[in-house]
């Protein structure tokens, strides 16, 4: 079976690559296009670890498949940062110390930035449940949720 | 001569003793001559064993001393997560 | 002699929060996990897994796999050459059987192939002819005589006989008189207990990159808690000397115990030895849930007897534990840590191991103690409501402190559980209002913690920048607490110290990063190589200002004369020393090697309240505080997060988590959809209270915190739990199933 040709945007980049039908997003990230940032935690879509975003939409990369990407613009962790500047939930989750081993963090980062750029003033609750689809096993998610709050009121000028 | 504690099934090895008197004074000493007089322990103490001295507890250390009127208590290997 | 003096000081960077080396790395997705490396020509492994619980394997016929176009090497548990004995050919057996499955998703047989597409049809062309036999999945039914037997030959000495020969092991530890005990208590509370087994949950899973060349020699990378560890085991089994292989750990993403031994590295060599080419293997969550380490499982029983005035007079704990089809040691911890925060006169805990066919268990964060300290607490809890009794008054009666004979045996120096108690009694959480289907629990908690072998390395650069190299995988923020400490006995700024963690190659043995041992050894071993680098570099002050050594001090970061007497000398910074080291005698480094002993306990309290819907038995935590001694918090927000983290795992323990085996012995819930751990909409903040009652052993007082936070949750959430719904609770997980039928048998 040939692979698929695909044309797509990733962080801003035109971008093309060859994919098997069945390949996964998050595959062709991570080992065809050596974004390594997103992270296979379980390849079912229940951890959130391979979070990215697609034309402006949370997804899990594992449940998408690579070929999806055509035409689309992709956003993943490798994008957040402006080059050396790092996003301000980038720099409130180091403050924060809201993280330990880091794996989830990635995910929990393009999550959250999703989530503000829908939400700009959300409530802790409405955090805690816009991120109940990232599991973090090393924090309780205690300091996540300060981090994104803090991040929040930095970005509305608060 | 030191007193050892020994934990609760090995006493079954120490004529079911829980504390014997051994002549030692560093922690090799004291498996050796624990070794020498019950048998029975030889099993255990080659598989690895711990020693509570003084309320530390030393993992296989051979050359710790152990004075007279140390409180010495045989304990397992022990294992973290 | 390795013990220190603690000695109390004022401190300049220990206690305070910089940001962590390896930050910037983890927020922007460039750190490399166990995953995320890739070298030229690289093969994918995949295994190939029994679908049976026990099972002969009669033959496995690999010519078909062997023969398809793009497999590199095809392996099975007899290629391993022999070295493997005892306790070693166990794990390898568990990572490989040879010639007989003890599991569903035991491995036996691997792939090396040029794409994971070519492994996986390779797997489907492999033929197994098993002969199905008899299996176990619980204690219960691989307890009596008579039971299906797991193993032969594994029957541990001196065994009771109503016991089946799947009894590995027996222990038990006390003192004291305990018919004479209870004949005094004027209420005795006898409960049996059960926990599932559990899975430490680690988001990263299992993975490493194998190359083994022709001259016999291999580099591995891979994800793990003990690198040092991985290379001695997979050496013993490859038949290699130690020095021939060569393990770098990469970031790991959480271990907690799992990630301490080993799984799929020593197939991945195998396969790279076979092949001849890099071997990358990389677990799914799958595999991970069914064929790596997870917790044993308990059945105990235990008996206590308190005086009205809530005086405990005699414990008795019979603990039972299975952890899968080998034999292993948790009942020890488990044993020797149930009566642990007790001052008692007459106490006894007795352990047994059974074998069953579930994987080989691994540590999980102080093995053995939550499922032990949950029994303990819960009749506690208990008896101080029968009696009338305030549940922190009655602990505090019965405290261990500095003096006691701990019911595992020694005796304790000076410990932090008084403080604790008393500081969660005028915790506002404490005194705060409940409503209705709502209850407050508590409960205490204790672990051990290490030393072991620790070496590490200091240089001072030329430019005065330092480079701190360690062998301890960091799981917890390590990193930045060494820098911090090599950088307060050095007298610079934190950011002057780079610390990394370096492979086997480069260092002495370090021992795992396990039994919250890191801060307190690698830290103690810092502290000293810090201390010979300041007497190497006060020397060269002293050579070069023509004075004796003795003349020399070191203050905030410079050579100095001790006194009017030693001379007037300009003082020498430690860049200034550093620039012109090669000419004083050559490079500057300290270095300091040891088998750290004087570990200090840790204890801690836990207080938690929680809603329960009497509709549908769902639980929701609504306020939790962690209360915990750290002897010396290096770096205040990482001990927060160890408190934390420890504090949620033990959440999901008693809430949720289980391992849900079907009759025919395979496990239902292989996944994070079924085996469900806390998501952030589960929970509140959790609120820490960090006491430093100083560990003696340590120059800074440090003591271990990694592990005692997740023994006092399931007994915390249990006792809120029987408040909640005024039935007692006796079994883990309290999904909400249990919790509406508890509800619904009360009537």
């Amino acid at each position: 079976m040939s692979k698929i040709h695909v044309s797509t945007t990733i962080n801003g980049d035109p971008t093309e690559f060859l994919c098997e039908a069945d390949e996964s997003l998050l595959d062709v990230l991570r080992d065809r296009l050596q974004l390594t940032g997103a992270k296979e935690g379980c390849a079912s879509g229940d951890c959130g670890a391979c979070s990215v975003e697609v034309d402006g939409r949370l997804v899990c990369s594992c449940l998408v498949l690579g070929a999806e990407a055509e035409g689309a613009e992709i956003s993943t962790i490798e994008g957040v940062a402006n080059g050396e500047d790092l996003h301000p939930i980038q720099r409130k989750i180091l403050e924060h110390a809201a993280l330990q081993c880091g794996v989830c963090t990635p995910g929990i980062i393009v999550a959250a930035k999703n989530l503000l750029a829908k939400n700009p003033d959300p409530t802790e609750t409405e955090i805690r449940y816009w991120l109940a689809g990232n599991l973090c096993r090393c924090t309780g998610y205690d300091k996540i949720i300060t981090a994104v709050m803090d991040a929040a009121a930095e970005m509305r000028g608060a | 001569m030191v007193k050892v504690t020994v934990w609760g099934s090995l006493r079954a090895a120490t004529d079911g003793q829980a504390e014997v008197e051994v002549d030692a004074s560093t922690f090799k000493e004291v498996l050796d001559a624990l070794q020498l007089n019950y048998p029975g322990l030889t099993d255990q103490i080659e598989q690895g064993v711990s020693m509570a001295i003084d309320g530390k507890i030393y993992k296989d250390s051979w050359f710790t001393p152990v004075k007279p009127d140390s409180e010495v208590i045989l304990m397992p290997l022990m294992q973290g997560g | 002699m390795a013990l220190d003096e603690y000695q109390k000081r004022d401190f300049k960077i220990i206690g305070t929060r910089p940001q962590r080396p390896d930050g910037i790395d983890k927020v922007t997705g460039r750190a490399q996990y166990g995953a995320d490396f890739y070298l030229p020509g690289m093969l994918t492994g995949k295994l190939l897994r029994s679908p049976h619980a026990h099972a002969r394997i009669k033959s496995i016929d690999i010519s078909a796999a062997a023969a398809l176009q793009g497999v590199k090497a095809v392996v099975t548990g007899n290629d391993f050459p022999g070295g493997a004995k005892g306790d070693t050919l166990d794990v390898q057996d568990h990572c490989l059987a040879r010639n007989v499955a003890l599991y569903d998703g035991h491995a036996v047989a691997a792939v090396a192939a040029t794409s994971a597409k070519i492994a996986q049809a390779a797997l489907e062309l492999i033929k197994v002819d098993y002969e199905i036999l008899p299996h176990v999945t619980s204690i219960e039914a691989a307890m009596p005589t008579g039971a299906p037997l797991v193993q032969e030959g594994r029957r541990g000495r001196k065994i009771p006989e109503e016991y089946s020969d799947n009894c590995t092991g027996m222990c038990e530890f006390g003192h004291g008189d305990l018919d004479a005990g209870f004949a005094k208590a004027d209420l005795i509370i006898e409960r049996t207990f059960k926990t599932s087994s559990t899975h430490q949950g680690y988001i990263e899973p299992n993975a490493c990159l194998a190359n083994m060349g022709p001259d016999g020699r291999a580099d591995m990378w891979c994800c793990t808690q003990g690198h040092f560890q991985v290379r001695n085991l997979c050496a013993q089994m490859m038949g290699m000397d130690q020095s021939a292989l060569r393990v770098t750990a990469s970031e790991i993403g959480g271990g907690f115990g799992g990630k301490t031994t080993v799984f799929i590295e020593p197939v991945a060599l195998l396969l790279s030895r076979k092949a001849n080419l890099p071997v990358k293997m990389v677990m799914s969550r799958e595999e991970v849930f069914k064929a790596s380490g997870p917790t044993v499982a308990s059945l105990t029983d235990v008996k206590i007897g308190m005086t009205k005035d809530g005086v405990i007079t005699a414990a008795d704990a019979l603990i039972r534990y299975e952890g899968g089809a080998w034999p292993n040691m948790t009942i020890f911890p488990g044993a020797q840590s149930a009566f642990a925060c007790y001052d008692l006169s007459a106490v006894r805990a007795q352990g047994l191991n059974f074998l069953t066919n579930r994987p080989l268990q691994a540590a999980y964060r102080a093995p053995g103690a939550p499922q032990s300290i949950y029994a303990v607490e819960a009749v506690v809890d208990e008896l101080a409501l029968e009696l009338g009794l305030d549940p922190i008054d009655v602990r505090l009666k019965n405290a261990a402190r500095k003096g006691t004979k701990s019911s595992y045996g020694p005796t304790y120096d000076e410990i932090g559980l008084i403080p604790l108690l008393e500081a969660a009694k005028a915790h506002p959480h404490y005194t705060a209002p409940l409503g209705p289907n709502q209850g407050r629990g508590l409960s205490s908690g204790f672990w051990f913690n290490f030393g072991g072998e620790t070496c590490v390395s200091l240089a001072i650069d030329f430019d005065g920048s330092v480079t701190l190299v360690e062998g301890n995988p960091d799981i917890g923020g390590s990193r930045a607490s060494m820098s911090m400490m090599a950088a307060e006995e050095l007298g610079i700024p934190y950011e002057k110290v780079r610390t990394i963690v370096a492979d086997t190659a480069s260092l002495g043995h370090n021992e795992v990063t396990h039994g919250s041992r890191v801060t307190f050894s690698v830290g103690l071993a810092t502290i000293k190589a810090a201390r010979a680098a300041i007497k190497e570099m006060c020397r060269r002050a002293a050579k070069t200002w023509g004075i004796d050594e003795e003349a020399v001090v070191w203050e905030d970061g410079y050579a100095k004369p001790a006194g009017a007497n030693a001379g007037d000398h300009e003082p020498l910074s430690l860049a200034q020393i550093a620039a012109k080291s090669s000419r004083t005698g050559g490079p500057i480094v300290g270095h300091h090697e040891v088998m750290a002993e004087g570990a200090g306990v840790s204890f801690g309290v836990h207080i938690c309240d929680i809603e329960v819907d009497p509709e549908t038995g769902f639980t929701k935590v609504l306020r939790y505080t962690v209360l915990q001694d750290a002897g010396k918090a290096i770096h205040p927000d990482y001990v927060e997060g160890q408190m934390q983290g420890g504090a949620v795992q033990g959440i999901g323990w008693a809430l949720n988590e289980e391992y849900i085996y079907g009759e025919d012995g395979r496990l239902q819930n292989a996944g994070f959809l079924d085996y469900r751990i806390p998501v952030a909409s589960d929970l509140p903040k959790i609120d820490t209270v960090i006491l430093e009652i100083p560990n003696p052993g340590h120059p800074y007082g440090v003591r271990g915190v990694g592990e005692t936070g997740i023994v006092p949750p399931l007994a915390a959430i249990s006792n809120a739990m029987s408040h909640a719904i005024n039935v007692r609770m006796s079994e883990l997980p309290m999904s909400p199933p249990r919790v509406l039928k508890a509800i619904k048998d009360k009537g």
